[in-house]
């Protein structure tokens, strides 16, 4: 008898979503959605406001990687106050939003892979879900569990040191930043007493690169063939090809490594990218123009990143992003499992530009603020820890902002979740009786390896429970699961 | 130099020049009453009512109500207290005050007193009013969802020639206080910014520069507000 799967809530990423899972008369996967059930609208609120008001309250969207939505605004408002499209702050101004932002990238990322993830695999997919869990992980390897909570607050400690604190600060302002790094605070980040320190953060880093690599040398097939298919891959690189969350141009690339969106001006992003609605999720899809939405969409977030920049621009990670090219003979990479993998190459790369940043003098100067010719229109773009951010503002003469549009990195996704929870589904559901725990929980890991952040797509709150739901062919519910 | 007086605040006896206002005495002797609309410099008009003292059993505004020999003032007991945090609850549910993304967050005063006072959850329904912002004026924004209507921009604002740039418009519960708007086209930066500076909450803001001082270095980051008369 055909039937519907639901699974509400998706457990262990941020905010609230439920997985549909329709099965035929066979009990085949027939079709399967990844639904967004929350909407807030921050984009008609932030309508009327002062313009410099928009990097703090756009913020609030998140509280786990508020500090992308923060220098996102900033830098769409950067373009307002005529401070240029990218290179026009001073360099402290630049350099500390550096900082900020590679801190947050290092305790968003340490936060999903040590907390969220690690218990997968640790435990296994099938684990007992009461241990599959952080506390699980702490019972189990307290090491682990020390490194990743050690590590998270570094990076918390130094958004606090940048941006006055560790969630929702204040600390970019169109055309620059509110305060430079002293060297007292710049001591304490750089060579603070054990584990609280560059070096450590780097020294592990690597080990947890190791921890993920063991792992995959264990479970090589699972890993590679779980929730794997070929996609377009979408983030901003450095106009040299290198990688680079802060700041670049806009490039996409076909599932051959075929450049299909060539090094574009982000303030230009709309001419490229469309968004589709659909019924049945609040998120919506964007896509390249170009293509089409069935062919145009795209993934972002680590693997992309890693799919479409030429090289790393540090050393160790480097390193670890020529084995991680090598390991596809440099061709794009499409299994969803390996989005751990180039997390933590790119958790590798923060500590290391943290490290470096935090040598830099440039930290220590006065200058903090740029102005010129106000204009009507910024667009913000950035690489958030889940993918590609944007952040497009336009102005009356009033100062008062008029539009906002926010396409959100996980909202990018929207379209390789779908695909990953389809192809998991059927992997794990095609022809069961019966809906086991383990099954739920292989698709809860399809769509954790994206680390979705569904407040933030849907510009909402919430808790991220899953919900699944067994429907046959009549659309009558014959089953259903929450978590 | 007047004559020196005594009364008692809280039991303590306290001197005070005749003419001083219970406020200013009970300032200069380092003890704190809770102000809004009162500003040093313009005259008191008790209209936001935080002050509130209770002498002979009677509820009285310490900014307006001159110091007298002998006077006995309850100040810091559990019922004014209660009193004061109620007029801060009323202040902040009949407007919109969202503090996490006000520019004002940290050296606004409402706050600090809802700090000082612990408020938590008011008591009372929010009413969320439907306020606009009038962003019209070059140097300033008005955003009335913030504003407690203390006339202190109104007594305070004003050109050499002492036309003043904000005046109250309607009355009850429509009253809102708004740029003379031709008075505004004149407004230099640092009338600007005496403006904002003056205003208790976040109502008025001068445009284009926000945020601008650190977190940890605002006004009210690391002193509650009243601190700096208390001994």
């Amino acid at each position: 008898m055909p039937k519907k799967i639901t699974i509400e809530p998706v457990t262990r990423v941020e905010g609230h979503g439920k997985v549909t899972i329709m099965l035929d008369d066979f009990g085949n996967v027939r079709d399967s959605r990844l639904h967004i059930v929350e909407f807030r609208g921050f984009e008609r609120f932030v309508q009327g406001r002062p313009y410099w008001e928009a990097p703090v309250l756009v913020q609030r969207l998140c509280g786990i990687c508020p500090v992308s939505h923060h220098l996102a605004a900033a830098k769409a408002l950067d373009v307002i106050v005529g401070a240029g499209t990218g290179h026009g702050l001073t360099a402290v101004g630049e350099k500390m939003r550096r900082l900020m932002h590679y801190g947050q990238f290092f305790q968003s990322h340490v936060l999903h892979f040590f907390h969220l993830s690690s218990p997968d695999f640790l435990f296994g997919i099938d684990g007992d879900p009461a241990l599959r869990n952080i506390i699980g992980v702490a019972m189990n390897n307290r090491d682990l569990a020390v490194q990743g909570v050690m590590m998270r607050k570094y990076g918390q400690e130094i958004i606090r040191l940048t941006a006055g604190k560790k969630i929702h600060g204040t600390g970019a302002i169109p055309g620059g930043i509110n305060k430079n790094l002293s060297i007292a605070e710049r001591d304490e980040l750089l060579s603070g007493p054990d584990p609280l320190n560059a070096d450590k953060m780097v020294e592990w880093s690597e080990a947890a690169l190791d921890f993920f690599k063991d792992y995959h040398k264990n479970n090589q097939s699972m890993v590679d063939n779980f929730a794997a298919y070929p996609s377009n891959h979408l983030s901003i690189v450095r106009e040299d090809g290198a990688f680079d969350i802060y700041n670049g141009v806009l490039r996409a690339v076909d599932n051959e490594g075929n450049i299909i969106l060539h090094d574009v001006d982000c303030q230009d992003y709309n001419k490229y990218i469309e968004e589709e609605v659909k019924s049945w999720s609040y998120m919506k899809f964007p896509y390249l123009k170009e293509l089409g939405p069935e062919k145009g969409w795209y993934r972002v977030g680590p693997l992309a990143r890693l799919n479409v920049c030429d090289f790393m621009p540090t050393p160790l990670a480097q390193k670890e992003f020529e084995e991680f090219k090598a390991y596809t003979s440099g061709k794009p990479n499409g299994m969803s499992l390996h989005y751990h993998w180039a997390r933590l190459i790119e958790v590798l790369h923060c500590a290391e530009m943290i490290r470096d940043l935090l040598k830099d003098p440039d930290l220590q100067n006065d200058d903090l603020v740029v102005k010129g010719e106000k204009r009507y229109k910024g667009v913000g773009v950035i690489e958030a820890p889940r993918g590609t951010l944007f952040h497009h503002y336009e102005i009356n003469n009033d100062d008062q902002i008029t539009l906002a549009n926010l396409i959100v990195s996980t909202t990018n996704n929207n379209q390789p979740m779908n695909s990953a929870v389809n192809l998991t589904a059927k992997s794990f559901m095609n022809g069961q009786a019966e809906i086991t725990e383990p099954m739920m929980n292989a698709v809860e890991v399809a769509i954790r390896a994206y680390d979705p952040c569904l407040s933030c797509a849907t510009h909402a709150l919430g808790k991220m429970p899953l919900e699944m739901t067994l429907v046959n062919a009549n659309n009558e519910i014959i089953d259903k699961k929450n978590k | 130099m007047n004559k020196t007086i005594k009364l008692k605040i809280d039991g303590k006896v306290i001197p005070a020049e005749e003419g001083q206002t219970i406020v200013q005495a009970a300032h200069s002797n380092g003890i704190y009453i809770p102000t809004l609309c009162n500003f040093e410099g313009a005259k008191p008009k008790g209209c936001c009512r935080m002050c509130t003292i209770k002498i002979n059993n009677r509820y009285m505004t310490a900014c307006t109500t001159p110091a007298a020999d002998g006077m006995e003032v309850e100040n810091n007991t559990a019922e004014i207290n209660d009193i004061r945090k109620s007029i801060i609850e009323l202040l902040f549910v009949s407007g919109n005050h969202f503090c996490p993304s006000c520019e004002k967050s940290g050296n606004c005063e409402l706050q600090a007193l809802a700090y000082r006072y612990e408020m938590m959850v008011p008591r009372f329904p929010y009413t969320f009013p439907q306020k606009g912002v009038d962003a019209k004026s070059p140097k300033i924004v008005k955003d009335q969802n913030r504003c407690i209507s203390c006339k202190r921009c109104i007594k305070t604002i004003e050109d050499e020639q002492g036309r003043k740039y904000f005046a109250f418009k309607d009355r009850g519960y429509k009253l809102e206080v708004v740029i003379d708007e031709e008075m505004a086209k004149t407004m230099t930066d640092e009338i600007a910014q005496l403006a904002m500076d003056n205003c208790p909450v976040g109502s008025i803001l001068k445009k284009e520069i926000g945020y601008n001082e650190p977190i940890g270095t605002r006004k009210y980051d690391k002193k509650p507000i009243g601190s700096e008369f208390e001994v």
